[in-house]
């Protein structure tokens, strides 16, 4: 990022002092994901089309971080490839020191669709990161119980997925995956398919879950109010090239409500984010479409 | 929870009769579905009992002058006429018939005796199978030709699905094969295993085991691969991969599959009873053609699509019985009866053995709000 480009965006308000004190802590503690220059390349005939490229950030325990950036910029792709799914072509990914070759359960991920065992009932479904893990039955069955619970879903323990509602669902997935009790825990947009008025139920669900949890969150979206509400931090993710243009630390305090979306804070920081992704120039410009009258002449709308 | 507070206002109005893709009512359906069998019977019994209706026939009651004719004889009616004309110039009484069909028009009530008489009649020549032996047998050699088939055709079918190395190294001469039509190996099959059943177990076999190959393949690489990354992202080693994510996932599916080949199983039984010793079914149904007892054919080819119909039905029917996460009806295609069980259309009814995308495997969750596969599922 070059300085005639800073300038043209919105500055971020600055952050009280209780705040800053609360990052510093968050940075005092270990180093959970480690990611390296990362890099992905797609080779098509002699064109190289770069998804990632020298993508370098770390995530302390317990930190909630959020991924945000144009859709195409190689946002999945990152997750795939921290969840071991895809293959970087440069870097490489640590968790806990250790490098990542493949997918595991330290890494437990929530996609996008519905990825729910059909054929397995709720409880089943939740049982199956432990059992595949090669904890006995009984242990495993009642600590899918627990996280089930914990969703908010013990009325639905034996009903199939078909049967439950999108946030249901998705509620479900995030048992599924924290029953495994994962280090990092990997949400690729995970409420994109939901309706509004869930997707906010979903997200204060997640802060309570991660609240309680010894977990560390990667979120990915494309909203930018669901990851400034969510995130500690939240990574800016630029097209063409895709590296990191930012990295913001979110000056809001914990806990978050739905009212901090008002704040001066949250609306300089959105307004920041969105200078970022769609600069200014580029934002203002709507293309004129070469649209012919087909109306009665007085017959307008405005 | 929306039906309950839609059923609370006004009546449901019901679609009209020829809304597009829009189900029937329950009643009309079963109306609907008995119809399907009184329509081709009503026009079966149209042709046999009016007489004004076809009969390009004579049936001779009285011979009159003619010398030529007999009683019971069936006759061309320009025959016929030519005869009587020609009785009324040599100033013989002319003869008298009734308008008849061909005799391998059986009327319904002929086939109908046929039917019940069947069972019960022995056969025509001593050492000749009674038809219900004829029927066992023929159902013992499905048993064991699709059995076998199913034992080694599932499990290939399903690793070269699972894994592209392995269809690589099998599907080509699996397609290769599947091109020839299975009869053609009945000379093969009867000097490599006798005259018995042997070889007729083996036509079924090779009838059914390369499509079942190709498509069971098929139906294991239309299972939604986010299922497999998740189970992986669970900690799912390789074997449990297969085990409780790709077998449990494709099974509905799968099930369907085996349903459709079933199917041609009884074609191909057909064929494989007449290769060397013929027995079963067919050997009865070709001796009464023989003795043109055609109401005793009719008798043994409905016989056959009874059977076909009752198995189809009862797997059908088992299908939500096994697969208890399937809703009702959701994904039961595939079988030739799908209509009957009310079953929505989800998947293409046929697995071909093109690829299908699977984005048409998306299409069909998105119908059915959030269905897997199956399918099917």
């Amino acid at each position: 990022m070059n300085p005639s480009d800073i300038a043209t965006t919105t500055p971020l308000l600055p952050m009280s002092d209780a705040l800053a004190a609360r990052f510093k802590r968050i940075d005092e503690r270990p180093v959970v994901l480690d990611v390296l220059h990362l890099g992905k390349r797609f080779t098509r005939g002699k064109k190289h089309i770069d998804a990632l490229l020298d993508i370098s950030f770390q995530v302390h325990r317990r930190e909630f971080l959020c991924v945000v950036g144009q859709s195409g910029c190689g946002k999945s792709t990152l997750a795939r490839i921290l969840a071991g799914l895809d293959h970087p072509t440069a870097g490489q990914v640590l968790v806990d020191d250790m490098p990542v070759t493949g997918p595991g359960p330290e890494r437990g991920m929530v996609f996008q669709g519905y990825t729910l065992f059909p054929w397995l009932t709720v409880h089943r479904n939740v049982m199956f990161g432990p059992l595949s893990r090669g904890i006995g039955p009984n242990e495993a069955s009642a600590r899918a119980c627990e996280w089930i619970d914990m969703v908010g879903l013990s009325a639905f323990t034996d009903a199939y997925p078909d049967q439950l509602s999108g946030g249901m669902k998705q509620r479900v997935a995030i048992a599924r995956a924290l029953a495994n009790q994962p280090r990092v825990l990997l949400m690729d947009e995970p409420f994109g398919a939901l309706d509004a008025q869930t997707r906010s139920k979903m997200q204060a669900h997640l802060l309570q879950i991660w609240q309680n949890v010894d977990v560390t969150i990667i979120f990915i979206t494309h909203d930018l109010e669901e990851a400034i509400y969510l995130a500690d931090r939240v990574i800016v993710l630029g097209a063409n090239p895709s590296r990191i243009v930012e990295t913001i630390d979110v000056p809001l305090a914990r806990q978050r409500s739905r009212d901090d979306l008002a704040s001066p804070q949250f609306i300089a920081t959105k307004a920041h984010l969105e200078s970022l992704i769609h600069p200014p120039q580029q934002a203002t410009t709507i293309e004129q479409l070469p649209m012919p009258r087909m109306t009665m002449v007085g017959d307008d709308v405005w | 929870m929306n039906s309950k507070a839609d059923s609370n206002s006004t009546k449901p109005r019901a679609p009209a009769w020829l809304a597009i893709r829009a189900d029937p009512p329950a009643k009309r359906s079963l109306v609907l579905k008995i119809f399907s069998f009184l329509i081709p019977l009503a026009i079966w019994c149209m042709i046999s009992y009016v007489p004004f209706i076809w009969h390009p026939l004579v049936r001779i009651t009285d011979q009159g002058g003619s010398d030529f004719l007999q009683p019971d004889m069936l006759i061309d009616r320009a025959e016929f006429d030519k005869e009587n004309d020609r009785l009324r110039e040599e100033k013989l009484t002319i003869a008298a018939g009734s308008p008849a069909n061909p005799i391998f028009l059986p009327a319904p009530h002929e086939v109908g005796r046929a039917l019940y008489t069947a069972f019960k009649t022995p056969p025509q020549r001593k050492g000749d199978p009674w038809f219900h032996e004829s029927l066992w047998h023929s159902m013992q050699i499905i048993f064991w030709g699709f059995s076998l088939s199913c034992i080694i055709g599932v499990p290939l079918g399903i690793i070269s699905g699972t894994f592209p190395t392995l269809a690589r190294l099998t599907e080509p001469f699996v397609d290769f094969v599947r091109y020839m039509p299975a009869p053609v190996f009945g000379a093969l099959c009867i000097a490599v295993l006798g005259l018995a059943d042997a070889p007729k177990i083996a036509i079924i076999f090779i009838g059914t085991f390369f499509h079942m190959v190709l498509i069971i393949a098929n139906t294991t690489r239309l299972l939604d691969p986010a299922l497999l990354e998740a189970a992986q992202t669970l900690g799912a080693d390789r074997k449990r991969l297969i085990s409780r994510v790709i077998v449990p996932g494709i099974l509905p599916n799968l099930y369907n599959d085996l349903r459709i080949l079933l199917g041609s199983a009884w074609t191909l039984l057909i064929i494989a009873e007449l290769i060397g010793a013929t027995s079963g079914i067919s050997y009865f149904i070709n001796q009464q053609g023989k003795y043109r007892n055609y109401e005793n054919v009719f008798a043994g080819i409905i016989i056959i699509g009874l059977i076909g119909l009752i198995t189809d039905q009862f797997l059908a029917r088992m299908r939500p019985v096994l697969f208890p996460w399937l809703r009702k009806g959701a994904g039961s295609s595939g079988g030739f009866f799908y209509w009957i069980s009310g079953g929505r259309y989800t998947r293409r009814p046929l697995p071909l053995f093109d690829q299908r995308s699977s984005s048409e495997l998306d299409g069909a969750a998105a119908h059915d709000v959030g269905v897997v596969p199956g399918g099917d599922q």
